[in-house]
């Protein structure tokens, strides 16, 4: 694995340690602090399984009151503090620092209130995403955004990572459906921002925090938008000949004025893969095939399901299959689904890449990708959210040979590089943590850099929240690793979808 | 569409009040000339909302109405970039080229403030962000800003976003300088999500219920399948001074509209008459056009044209919406409600520093928030205009202070200090 550099150890913050721990003590259960070394390995590192840190000391608080205390403490004594929700961040973001206090949220686990007439909920961090859909449905209500990792995922790292989904298009990521939220500065301040109103009176303050990765504040409380469920929800299967084929229907299909609540396309490697594993009746013959989901009125689904296999077939589509049930409806998706163990069965080892492209380059960056797959003689499967643009290439190796690891991490760079070239960004839903730090001057200038940096330090003026996350500490470009899954059986959560 | 790059020279006189710069290169200069003398600028694109806010004493004026054109445009990816001094109409007269728009439905105050009958720039409007009656359906404007370019208090160009919906690369900037009414940055580029017109429009008119009713009815057609996306109140003394559309039936008006496919919009409504149980009251079903011109006038607070006094905006959760106006009675306001009980606009015949602070208490105590749009200048100079308190005060004079160090940029306009 690459090394990484991070921020300096403070050796005599780790000397402290039993003063540390004897002080925390005095702010929370003695529970709720970790030291032991067996007991800080399950934290040593989150979904970005590469990297591996133990932490100084875990602290698990229980109240606000509690991590106001813990932090002013720490900014007083100048300790390094990492927030943790559930640890299925991709990117590193929740990587533990040696000298560090990390500090989990698992034990603000509660849904607060659920409020229909104001259609939220109010919500811990640690409640998992899937539980707000879970505690609200018996009254037709959901929660929009669906990361794949939701049955793990916490809605506080959603609001950290400003996770997405396949339903970004039409419904937007967490930044556009959460209300309001309860942070703690790291001086000790809580204070709440919005509410159960809609935008909110000065600087958008929540707009800032959502996908700032723990570096400006600890969220300790959550108000989410609930959404009533759509009465008809229809899925159908498009196979096309060619990539460009299938992309150029996504552009026609949306040209039309038809925005489908999912749009999700395969390429061929990814669908022999997925077909194998899951038996969902995809087209086999296909290079490289679509599913398109709408949701809204029964009639409305009904007349722009047919509009979309018409504008299908005069975009050269060679099978078109219409789900007649939610069952067939979900089998549709359970391939899709299945994308990451699919490819755990093809190879050794599997990488996944998270960037955003402008959905009509689709054929060019994947015809680039094809190349560069034969330039580093490694395969390469590719998952694209049509709708918003999200591309998750695969790169399959074997990390037991040392060179096919770091090739497959250059491919990975190389790849990113292509997103930005074409007008797309670094990261669509997974962050830049530790994993794309050093990629961030493909994107932006030092200005730009500066900028950001400048206002993580009016909120924390001693770089003490998650330092070394986000923003490169070299001032160049090196080409680090993204995600990488050795082992589908060794990696950590192997059995939570990913993407 | 206009030229991208204007290649005009440059004839900056900086000893003149009122800088207007003819491209980036102008605007940097004088940015940075302002940063080196410490002169305090005011911003200003087409001056439709400078009166929101408090007024401005500044050594400059940057008018930023040259920086102006259409960047990019893709319809097939959803979005247009363009300079922030370009107008409102002119972004969505292109956009309607290709029966696309801005979801968001900017709000147009010239008939408020009598300015120019246009709809103001699109750098003002992100400024500022009001949104219309889609609100709690799509957003609003810092919902569908995908990202931006522009100039800090030091001059230097920065940026943040894209083109794209999905993207977790860097601190969401483009969130954080909409609403923040010029005070942190100067615009220079805005790319923007359009999305596609809806065929189809269709709202329902229920005429002469008290508030209580209509609210009853407002929050389950919003919790409903339905998916409306305007929901409106207003009382039945607007129709003395205001005529909507054609409308017959007497009384207040509760207004609910759907947009989609025709064959969507008709089941929608077939489906809200049944559910809300209207059958037996006075409703009146508006097509497209009628549609159009009702909304419109919503979006435009027509309501409000002929105000010369003060105008108040409460945010607040649509469950207090009741006990607001209960408890505001004493203070005799006129006031429509829209975003489905969500937004109160007020009118009020005299306002003071302790109405604003009584009516403000009361706002906040639901859990709401209080705008003051329209007052007379000195008790704007008096009193604050936006709501805040101590920590956010605190958190937001070092936000300005990381872009604006020597505040330079509208100093003053939302908080005294920031």
């Amino acid at each position: 694995m690459t090394t990484l550099k991070m921020p300096k150890v403070d050796r005599k913050i780790l000397k402290d340690k039993d003063q540390i721990v004897k002080d925390i003590y005095s702010f929370t259960n003695r529970k709720n602090v970790l030291f032991e070394r067996e007991e800080l390995k399950p934290y040593e590192t989150d979904g970005l399984t590469a990297y591996k840190q133990t932490p100084m000391l875990v602290v698990l608080p229980e109240t606000t009151q509690e991590v106001s205390k813990i932090l002013s403490y720490c900014n007083r004594r100048k300790i390094k503090v990492v927030p943790r929700g559930a640890g299925t961040g991709l990117a590193g973001s929740a990587l533990p620092l040696a000298d560090c206090i990390l500090l989990g949220l698992g034990k603000f686990n509660k849904i607060l209130e659920k409020d229909y007439e104001n259609r939220c909920v109010v919500a811990q961090p640690g409640v998992t995403n899937l539980a707000i859909t879970h505690a609200v449905q018996d009254k037709g209500f959901y929660y929009a955004p669906d990361p794949s990792s939701q049955i793990a995922c916490s809605i506080g790292g959603n609001v950290a990572e400003n996770s997405g989904g396949v339903h970004s298009l039409k419904y937007g990521t967490t930044t556009n459906n959460i209300l309001g939220i309860e942070i703690v500065l790291m001086d000790g301040t809580i204070t709440r921002v919005g509410g159960k109103v809609f935008d909110s009176p000065g600087y958008d303050l929540l707009g800032l925090i959502t996908g700032s990765e723990g570096l400006l504040c600890v969220i300790t409380e959550v108000t989410v938008k609930i959404l009533k469920k759509p009465g008809t929800v229809k899925a159908i299967l498009l196979g096309f000949p060619t990539i460009e084929d299938g992309g150029n229907c996504v552009t026609k299909i949306i040209s039309e004025g038809i925005i489908p609540s999912g749009m999700e396309m395969m390429d061929k490697v990814l669908l022999e893969a997925t077909n194998n594993f899951s038996k969902a009746g995809y087209p086999l013959d296909a290079e490289g095939m679509l599913i398109v989901e709408l949701d809204g009125t029964k009639s409305e689904v009904n007349e722009l399901i047919n509009k979309v296999a018409e504008i299908a077939k005069q975009n050269k589509c060679s099978s078109v299959k219409i789900s007649k049930s939610d069952e067939e409806r979900l089998k549709f998706w359970s391939g899709r689904k299945a994308a990451f163990p699919a490819c755990g069965e093809m190879a050794p080892d599997y990488y996944c890449v998270d960037g955003t492209i402008p959905r009509g380059k689709l054929a060019k960056v994947l015809k680039e990708i094809r190349e560069l797959s034969k330039k580093y003689k490694l395969p390469v499967a590719n998952a694209f959210h049509a709708g918003d643009g999200n591309l998750h290439p695969i790169i399959m190796f074997d990390a037991n040979d040392k060179k096919s690891l770091e090739k497959t991490e250059k491919f990975g760079a190389d790849i990113l590089k292509l997103c930005v070239k074409f007008g797309g960004v670094l990261s669509g839903e997974h962050g830049i943590g530790v994993e794309k730090r050093e990629l961030m001057c493909e994107m932006f200038n030092n200005n730009d850099i500066q900028q950001q940096i400048s206002i993580k330090n009016s909120l924390d003026p001693s770089s003490l929240l998650n330092p070394g996350k986000v923003y490169p500490i070299l001032r160049k470009c090196a080409e680090e690793g993204r995600l990488h899954i050795h082992g589908r059986d060794k990696s950590k959560f192997s059995d939570i979808p990913r993407f | 569409m206009e030229e991208t790059n204007q290649n005009s020279q440059t004839f900056l006189d900086f000893n003149s009040d009122i800088l207007k710069p003819n491209n980036e290169n102008d605007l940097q200069e004088i940015i940075k000339y302002c940063y080196k003398k410490d002169l305090p600028i005011e911003i200003v694109g087409a001056g439709t909302k400078n009166q929101i806010g408090k007024k401005l004493q500044c050594a400059k004026i940057l008018d930023m109405s040259n920086i102006s054109g259409i960047l990019e445009y893709k319809p097939e990816e959803l979005y247009i970039t363009v300079k922030a001094g370009t107008p409102v109409k002119t972004v969505q007269d292109e956009l309607k080229k290709n029966n696309q728009y801005l979801a968001f439905e900017p709000i147009n105050f010239s008939e408020l403030f009598k300015t120019d009958s246009n709809e103001g720039t699109i750098g003002g409007t992100l400024s500022c962000n009001f949104s219309g009656s889609r609100r709690f359906k799509v957003g609003s404007a810092r919902d569908h800003i995908l990202g931006f370019k522009g100039y800090n208090g030091k001059g230097e160009k920065i940026k943040s976003g894209g083109t794209v919906v999905k993207n977790v690369t860097g601190y969401d900037l483009s969130k954080l300088v909409t609403g923040s009414f010029g005070t942190l940055l100067v615009l220079s580029e805005i790319t923007l999500k359009v999305l596609p017109l809806q065929t189809d429009t269709k709202t329902i008119i229920v005429s002469g219920l008290a508030l209580e009713h209509s609210l009853g009815i407002m929050v389950s057609a919003i919790a409903s399948s339905n998916d409306p996306s305007g929901v409106v109140f207003y009382p039945a003394n607007f129709r003395n001074n205001f005529v909507f559309n054609d409308l017959t039936h007497p009384g207040s008006i509760t207004a609910i509209r759907v947009e989609g496919t025709k064959t969507s919009t008709e089941q929608r409504i077939n489906n809200l008459i049944e559910d809300l149980s209207l059958i037996d009251k006075n409703i009146t079903v508006l097509d497209s056009i009628q549609s159009e011109i009702f909304w419109e006038d919503t979006r435009n607070l027509k309501v409000f044209s002929k105000n010369q006094k003060n105008i108040l905006r409460a945010v607040i959760p649509a469950s207090e919406t009741i006990n607001l106006i209960s408890r505001l009675k004493t203070f005799h306001p006129t006031y429509f409600i829209d975003w489905g009980g969500s937004l109160v606009w007020l009118e009020l015949d005299y306002l003071s520093n302790q109405k604003i602070d009584q009516i403000r208490k009361r706002v906040l105590d639901i859990g709401g928030y209080l705008t003051v749009i329209k007052s007379p200048e000195n008790l704007k100079s008096s009193s604050e205009i936006f709501t805040i308190d101590p920590i956010k005060f605190r958190i937001s004079q070092g936000l300005k202070k990381s872009f604006d160090p020597k505040r330079i940029f509208n100093p003053g306009k939302m908080y005294t200090g920031i």
